[in-house]
């Protein structure tokens, strides 16, 4: 299985440890990568000021995918899914689909819709499936207790996204049991993280998160396991802050869903970039090589 | 004083009739209150139908059958906990074309783009999108944002949420780690697209600056 990799602004800015352990993990799932040569950001942020520009901006990724002939693999869930809903839109609205290709037409580009998007851990469910990425596993990880962070845009707006089901995610609670770990339940399970708002009102997006983490502490969790990089961010890096507002400690770490994968399939921390979290994860790796 | 109190207790109903009128008043008083706290009331200037034109001409058309459930504000996780961003009031008021109740302070920043208005919605209004336009309209007003204006502005002039030095830096930590460099982008190509589509006419910052 081929797929052009989409890498997304804020992967190699400040979560490249989701990308090296995807690279690690896929190995083992027969997924080959084609790096996209030319890709820019997937436009998402952009449509706070121009609905069209971002539009456009997607399309323009999607045409060097076309290009390439293979269908997207993307790691943040905010650009796959910014990526399907542009195309669902373009398919329905022919008007923008001038406009669109219109500006295209400026560096000789046509959007034509024939490539496809998905998140990686859309292509572990529907395209590599649960049991083969069962098959791979070789240290079962039974040890661990873990509270599964779908996020937003991995499923929501679910007409559109077709991904699971948003008012009772299942798929990612699968992902992780597949590793061997048990998953918890926990209140805000289905809750933003609140890293969007982190530029607008840092102490709400705080507020948000530390509510989280409420929730997953109660759990009894041994660690949170996230899919989304902007997620991962927002509990990974914050807790200084959390401490400063709130004067609560939370030591709860948070991995990659791939680093679990990874963990499980027998490859060092150190090669899943585990020691980049900025949240210690020596309690797990001691409950992992007890 | 004492003949109008002796008075009183034999006459029981004007006693009565006294002390509902002196309830009264305080009950009204207690209203008008309330009222202006809700800000319920509607000054007929302040409407401005090209304003909900607007919102429904960039394909929001089901903003007009909103019938303010509230399951938007319910479900918000930011309306949780901040008061000033209420997606049923900013339904309301866009609904009815009342421009400053919703481009005031921060408010239509403060949406997180969750999508579980959207998700929950039952009449379909797509309130998140409704909000990306309102935030597209006000931007052509002038009203915008400092974090949404330098985002958008290292996007529009280097392609993507950083600039061409930090590329560079990013790649160092990268080949560390034993990562292929970031993708080459043709800076050329995003910019001929952006003239395209006027987006740096909207940027008030030169440059994404932090």
């Amino acid at each position: 299985m081929k797929y052009a990799y989409f890498p997304g602004c804020v992967i190699s800015q400040r979560e490249n440890s989701f990308e090296l352990s995807t690279r690690k993990v896929i190995s083992k799932l027969g997924i080959e990568l084609i790096d996209l040569e030319g890709a820019s950001c997937c436009g998402f942020l952009l449509g706070a000021i121009d609905h069209l520009s971002s539009t456009v901006m997607a399309a323009r990724n999607l045409t060097l995918a076309e290009e390439n002939g293979y269908n997207m693999l993307t790691l943040c869930p905010a650009c796959s899914g910014h990526f399907t809903r542009v195309e669902r839109e373009l398919q329905k609205d022919s008007k923008l689909l001038n406009a669109v290709n219109k500006a295209l037409g400026e560096v000789n580009r046509k959007y034509k819709g024939s490539s496809e998007v998905k998140h990686i851990t859309k292509i572990f469910i529907e395209d590599v499936g649960v049991e083969k990425l069962r098959e791979t596993v070789i240290k079962p990880l039974k040890q661990l207790r873990v509270a599964p962070h779908w996020g937003c845009h991995i499923v929501k707006p679910s007409e559109e996204i077709l991904f699971d089901s948003p008012e009772n995610t299942r798929l990612l609670d699968s992902l992780i049991e597949a590793t061997g770990a048990e998953c918890v339940k926990y209140l805000e399970k289905n809750t933003c993280c609140g890293a969007p708002t982190m530029g607008v009102d840092e102490n709400l997006a705080i507020r948000v998160v530390r509510e989280n983490l409420k929730s997953i502490e109660e759990s009894g969790s041994d660690l949170i396991v996230t899919v989304c990089p902007f997620c991962h961010l927002h509990y990974d890096l914050y807790r200084g802050r959390i401490e400063e507002q709130y004067s609560e400690k939370y030591e709860m770490p948070v991995l990659h869903y791939t680093q679990l994968l990874g963990l499980a399939q027998g490859f060092d921390p150190d090669e899943l970039g585990v020691y980049e979290n900025r949240v210690a994860v020596d309690d797990v790796l001691e409950k992992i090589y007890a | 004083m004492n003949s109008l109190f002796k008075w009183l207790i034999r006459n029981k109903k004007h006693l009565i009739l006294l002390l509902t009128l002196a309830l009264r008043v305080i009950i009204l008083k207690e209203k008008s209150t309330m009222i202006s706290n809700q800000e319920s009331v509607i000054n007929i200037d302040e409407l401005e139908s090209e304003f909900t034109e607007g919102v429904v001409k960039a394909g929001s058309e089901k903003l007009k059958i909103c019938f303010q459930c509230g399951v938007c504000s319910g479900s918000c996780p930011i309306a949780r906990f901040e008061e000033a961003f209420n997606p049923r009031k900013i339904m309301i008021a866009t609904a009815l074309g009342i421009p400053d109740r919703v481009l005031k302070g921060n408010t239509i920043w403060l949406c997180a783009t969750c999508y579980s208005c959207q998700e929950r919605c039952p009449r379909d209004v797509q309130p998140a999108d409704v909000i990306r336009t309102i935030r597209n309209l006000a931007v052509r007003r002038g009203i915008t944002n400092p974090y949404f204006q330098t985002i958008c502005g290292t996007i529009v002039n280097h392609g993507r949420l950083f600039n061409e030095e930090e590329a560079e830096f990013f790649n160092e930590v990268r080949a560390d780690m034993g990562l292929p460099p970031i993708p080459f982008l043709d800076l050329e190509e995003v910019t001929k697209v952006f003239q395209h589509t006027n987006v740096k006419k909207l940027l008030t910052v030169e440059d994404g600056e932090k």
